[in-house]
């Protein structure tokens, strides 16, 4: 058993338990805690198999961004525990049977399909200078660069849409609503009332 | 060394064990949604593995485009999460049973 594989099955043992730990976490902080965990070994995982960059996007986009904004609303949101745990295990059958047909037809699959040859050593050897980094980019600057537009386009409407679900318009504020204030006309803010003249007495 | 069955059965033990998730914690709409990143995670296993297989980087472009995805797809989704907490009180799916606003 070499080193790279000696890794990748004490990786994989922690990725699985932490995904464990995610689905019967008594508590979303710690499933939330537990998914870092997962993405933090997937992304060691990931390097094993030379996808340098995208390892460490996974641990700069995920676990810096995805996972802290999970954690924020976990620990803003004052759920009540114990009435989500009601009825935890009633569908755990249903769970089991599920999960055990998906991972016996897909293991099936892929030791039927003799899919043993060794990844690292299949086809070219990657060279020892190559940087995982210089050729994505190069792919997704040239024949990815539509589709790398849309993404950027698809996360500027993200922010649009979670800014404009999320934002509250409070009422009572003493803020400057500039288009009224220009708006305005003599008759809004002068009344003129006619009456009579009077002599002081 | 690392062969493409060891990525295979390791993103299938995932993905079925996300599946399980999202049977046992239903009601939970927090849950729900970190058994969909998951979800996504298993699959990127997969198209990481083959990519490296079958020496073509095609696979880890759309790994790139599977993560921006997944990431509008939590920020949006926490986002209906927060407004629903405003308006309900809970994030239980059983109680999201009105279609009024």
């Amino acid at each position: 058993m070499t080193l790279p594989l000696l890794l990748f099955y004490c990786f994989a043992a922690v990725l699985v338990c932490s995904a464990l730990g995610v689905i019967v976490s008594r508590n979303p902080v710690y499933s939330a805690l537990s998914l870092v965990m997962c993405f933090a070994t997937s992304a060691a995982i990931w390097l094993l198999l030379e996808a340098e960059f995208l390892a460490l996007v996974l641990v700069l986009v995920y676990v810096g961004a995805v996972m802290v904004l999970f954690l924020f609303v976990v620990m803003m949101l004052d759920i009540n525990l114990e009435r989500l745990r009601a009825g935890f295990t009633r569908y755990l059958w249903l769970g089991v049977i599920v999960a055990a047909v998906v991972v016996f037809e897909i293991v099936g699959a892929v030791l039927g399909r003799k899919f043993g040859a060794d990844v690292a050593q299949s086809g070219l050897p990657v060279a020892a200078n190559a940087s995982n980094t210089t050729e994505l980019g190069a792919l997704l600057y040239s024949r990815y660069v539509y589709p790398f537009e849309i993404a950027a386009m698809l996360l500027l409407v993200a922010i649009v849409a979670a800014i404009a679900l999320t934002h509250r318009h409070r009422q009572g504020l003493k803020v400057q609503d500039i288009s009224r204030q220009v708006a305005v006309r003599a008759s809004d803010r002068v009344r003129l009332v006619k009456m009579e003249a009077t002599r002081r007495k | 060394m690392i062969t493409l069955a060891h990525i295979l059965t390791l993103s299938a033990v995932l993905f079925s064990l996300s599946v399980a998730g999202i049977f046992l914690n239903r009601k939970n709409v927090l849950l729900l949604l970190m058994c969909i990143e998951l979800l996504l995670l298993a699959a990127n296993f997969n198209f990481i593995a083959f990519s490296r297989y079958l020496h073509q980087l095609d696979g880890q472009i759309f790994v790139f485009f599977t993560l921006t995805v997944a990431a509008a797809e939590a920020a949006i989704g926490l986002a209906i999460v927060v407004v629903l907490f405003r308006d309900r009180r809970t994030i239980d799916v059983e109680e999201l049973n009105r279609l009024e606003g």
